[in-house]
């Protein structure tokens, strides 16, 4: 089955190729230009090298400590909703009915949040936690008696956009991890049936190793984009309280647009998007490996 | 058995929760809202704040601009997607790996990074504060991801198929549009289900390249300034939740297998 | 160290069976004898694999009862019965090596690690997989997949017996036999009832000792392969096992003849009158069919020869109806009007299919 050598298949992506060009290599080139640039406004730049970079870099300067500061809160971020959302989703899709309208009807509720505007999840959300007018708020508040405001504590911050979150994307693990397990042929279980396997035996020896490859599309997913979100918990806590839900994107908005230093955010966003392709690059090689290890299965 | 449905059931009312809430304030007026405490049903129902809605084009020419420069998107993505799947899926050539790796890398690409710099590019060539700006934006995503959903599914269709009818004498163009696409037309369904997805809850790229023109972010503004209307931003939220409904509804069956592909 | 027996068993999907072609499975009573090799032979959709389903657990009948040694299993669970399953697919656990793999089901019941290794050790044997058994199972072919499926069968010093639901469907052919016979080894070597769905009447021929033959939801026949060959008692199994199957001719039998059109033909026994409602036919296996000299025998029309190089098929009409026979390699067959014999012995009397014993000896 190899593919047959055509160069002229080039003339099919074309379209492709140079809407996507001008989409990115334009901007991107903008990016680069500007993050070697110095601008003191009024439209007046100056050469300034790799000082962007150097100052980003370095953890001494402000530019610098403000930059890990926020890489350390997003990885951070990253690393909880993962560690939540993923065996959660595991779990749930694991809880799935097998048959009938309840299948559907579950499909179709738990796609639900996938396709809410991102601001609006941080609408419903920022509602939602409301102390005095939302329903989750007010049950912590006033019913467990536990003082909770996303807007004036840290640790109330963090948990109200980490459920969220969790709110949000839980339904995709979810629903890739319930893709997997029904491409699992009945034999198997039959078989573990007849072996006098454990339900955890089950899980472990047929279901986790068929759901490698989903779940490795769904790790690298939620890790990218809970690297990129920006609306969501801008919406909710504006990056507050302080700038302990600063995470970078958006302090890249907050230097860009907020102080207009083009040259800083450029560098950043440079930086950041090296990161992201980095990462991207590493899962790409990783999932490669794993469709090449297992060809075909009957 | 009784644990597994216990889960998903609590799963199911964490997540229509925070959604039922925001219709249940959609129907209330903003002084039960703020003034008569807790309630968990609108105890004065009301449709004021759909009227609202409906009678100020202010309003609801947010959503009808927002469904333009999505359908906009998603034609547009998927006709650029398909020719280009087909190639990746049916031939080798030059680049072809690098190229495929680098058009999935901008479906990685953070929006936020892109903001700005679109913001120059579109005004420059003086497409800012237009449909096409939003949905050319939009394409960055959502051409690789189609191209990625529509390679799976076509290199699911042998490659007999492509050379018999090239063997009866269709030229390409006609084969493509009277046999393949009618055989992908399941495949074509999902790719448009996401690129429609992602482009109708986009904001940041959406909010940037236009005044204010998206429905999301209307309702941000007003619900800033109005000093907290809360039934009315609940009303407007509530109101973006349909077309994504509608959309999950038609194609509830074919989301299993897009997933099954494992290519979101 | 099972012996199964079925007693009363039908079963139906429907869940208000009302009438005989509602049922998936009619009702039957069978024993199948401890340490046998068994083989259910018959096209698709004959219930057979849901006849295994019963036995294995999976499926509980809607009516009778399946017992294990004499003890009701009908409604235990599959991991309850001490049987093992070798499916259509081979199944395997992908992330195990092959003895970790063999290992599993005594892991699962708290056997000890010295017994595990002997087992294991032992069927590694068996089933010629020593060399493998550090081998992860996942990069294996199929057919040594399918030895590892029997091999997880084999390892449990509980199973009394292995089921096998069209085990070589995903095997390469030329490494068909080769597990077949592998497999007929191991029966020998081992104390377990073997039961072996399949529709290809080779695999089931050399495979088992007791053949039993399906059809419509119906065992028409239990025999040996001998047994099946010269005593098919229902023309399905006349039909289906033999290559060519029996010939079925429409007959009208009177006492020891058998009437053809014009043709009359001796019968090995009497027979009482079977009635105007029954479809009466007689049943002759082509190889019983010899060209006959002189006027002995009935006249066929011979349509064609085909030589298949150990002997020759002459495909014949009789009566209008196509009818088979087997001729020497060396014999001349005659450019015209050609005359066959039947050995009365092995000519049968079928009644609505269904084989007819004689009244009493002519």
């Amino acid at each position: 089955m190899d593919k047959p050598l055509y160069h002229r298949a080039w003339f099919l992506v074309l379209p492709a190729f140079l809407l996507v060009v001008f989409n990115a290599v334009v901007p991107m080139m903008t990016v680069v230009n500007y993050s070697v640039q110095d601008t003191f406004g009024n439209n007046q730049f100056f050469w300034n090298g790799i000082g962007w970079y150097q100052e980003l870099l370095d953890p001494s300067t402000e530019l610098g400590g403000r930059f890990y500061d926020s890489l350390g809160r997003n990885l951070l971020f990253s690393a909880i909703i993962l560690a939540i959302e993923v065996p959660l989703g595991v779990l749930v899709a694991l809880s799935m009915p097998r048959a009938g309208w309840r299948v559907a009807a579950c499909l179709v509720l738990m796609a639900l949040p996938l396709l809410v505007p991102w601001n609006v999840v941080g609408t419903i959300w920022q509602i939602f936690a409301r102390e005095d007018i939302g329903l989750f708020g007010y049950f912590v508040n006033h019913i467990l008696g536990i003082t909770y405001n996303y807007t004036s504590g840290v640790f109330s911050a963090w948990f109200t956009i980490v459920v969220m979150d969790v709110w949000h994307w839980t339904s995709l693990i979810a629903l890739l991890s319930y893709a997997g397990l029904k491409s699992i042929p009945d034999a198997y279980y039959q078989a573990a049936a007849i072996d006098g396997a454990s339900r955890w035996a089950v899980f472990t020896t047929i279901q986790l190793p068929k759901l490698r490859r989903v779940l490795l599309i769904g790790v690298l997913l939620r890790f990218m984009d809970s690297f990129m979100i920006y609306t969501e918990p801008f919406v909710v806590t504006g990056g507050g309280p302080g700038n302990s839900t600063t995470i970078l994107s958006i302090d890249l908005v907050k230097i860009a647009l907020g102080q207009f230093d083009l040259g800083k955010a450029a560098a950043m966003s440079i930086v950041y998007n090296l990161i992201i392709l980095a990462v991207c690059w590493v899962f790409y090689t990783v999932m490669t490996q794993v469709d090449a290890q297992r060809p075909k299965e009957g | 058995m009784r644990l597994r449905s216990l889960i998903l059931t609590l799963y199911l009312v964490f997540l229509t929760l925070p959604i039922y809430w925001l219709m249940n304030m959609s129907f209330k007026n903003n002084s039960e809202i703020t003034n008569q405490g807790l309630t968990l049903y609108p105890r004065e129902f009301t449709l004021k704040n759909y009227i609202n809605i409906f009678t100020d084009p202010a309003w609801y020419m947010g959503y009808v601009d927002s469904l333009i420069y999505v359908a906009l998107n998603t034609l547009i993505s998927i006709s650029v997607a398909l020719p280009a799947a087909y190639a990746f899926s049916r031939y080798r050539f030059l680049g072809d790996k690098h190229l495929f790796f680098w058009f999935l890398t901008n479906r990685m690409a953070p929006p936020a990074v892109f903001a700005l710099p679109f913001f120059n590019l579109y005004s420059a060539v003086g497409l800012f504060d237009t449909h096409w700006a939003v949905a050319l934006a939009h394409t960055i995503f959502n051409v690789p991801l189609a191209i990625w959903i529509l390679e799976g599914f076509m290199s699911g269709v042998p490659r007999e198929i492509d050379e018999t009818a090239f063997i009866d004498g269709y030229s390409f163009p006609r084969f493509f549009v009277k046999i393949f696409v009618p055989l992908i037309a399941s495949g074509i369904g999902v790719a448009a289900f996401f690129c429609f997805m992602f482009s109708w809850v986009e904001l940041l790229l959406a909010r940037t390249l236009t005044n204010n023109m998206p429905i999301s972010s209307i309702m941000t503004r007003t619900a800033s300034s109005a000093g907290m209307d809360w039934g009315q931003l609940a009303a407007a939220g509530v109101l973006t939740l349909v077309p994504g409904a509608l959309v999950i509804w038609f194609v509830r069956n074919y989301i299993a297998k897009g997933f099954a592909l494992g290519r979101v | 160290m099972a012996r199964i027996e079925l007693n009363r068993l039908a079963h139906s999907y429907k869940a208000h069976p009302s009438k005989p072609s509602d049922f998936a499975l009619k009702e039957m009573t069978h024993t199948w004898e401890h340490g046998g090799a068994y083989a259910l032979l018959g096209p698709s959709g004959c219930g057979k694999t849901t006849l295994l389903n019963i036995i294995s657990g999976l499926v509980t009948p809607s009516q009778g009862a399946v017992l294990f040694d004499g003890r009701d299993v009908t409604r235990l669970p599959t991991e309850k019965r001490n049987i093992a399953q070798v499916f259509q697919f081979p199944v395997i656990y992908d992330t195990m090596t092959v003895a970790q793999n063999l290992a599993f089901p005594l892991k699962n019941r708290g056997v000890d690690r010295a017994t595990i290794d002997r087992r294991i050790a032992e069927v590694s044997r068996m089933l010629g997989l020593e060399r493998e058994m550090n081998r992860p199972a996942r990069g294996l072919t199929a057919d040594m997949k399918q030895k590892i499926s029997l091999g997880r069968g084999l390892v449990r010093a509980d199973v009394g017996a292995i089921l096998f639901d069209e085990p070589l469907t995903v095997i390469d052919p030329h490494m068909k036999w080769l597990l077949r016979a592998q497999l007929k080894r191991v029966h020998e070597e081992s104390d377990v009832t073997m039961i072996y769905v399949t529709h290809d009447q080779t695999e089931a021929l050399t495979f088992a000792d007791k053949v039993v033959v399906m059809y419509d939801g119906e065992v028409v026949q239990l025999g040996t392969p001998q047994e099946l060959f010269e005593r098919p008692e229902h023309t399905f199994v006349g039909y289906f096992i033999g290559s060519p199957g029996m010939n079925v001719l429409p007959a009208r039998i009177e006492g020891d003849r058998a009437h053809v059109g014009a043709a009359a033909i001796p019968l090995g026994a009497g027979y009482a009158p079977l009635g105007a409602a029954v479809k009466s036919e007689i049943g002759i296996r082509p190889e019983f069919l010899r060209l006959a000299a002189g006027t002995d025998g009935f006249s066929v029309a011979l349509k064609r020869v085909e030589d298949i190089g150990r002997h020759k098929i002459l495909r014949c009409e009789l009566d209008g109806r196509p009818l088979a026979a087997i001729a020497p390699e060396a014999a001349e067959i005659p450019a015209d009007g050609i005359r066959l014999s039947a050995d009365p012995a092995h000519v049968h009397v079928y009644a609505d299919g269904h084989r007819v014993p004689a009244a009493g000896r002519a």
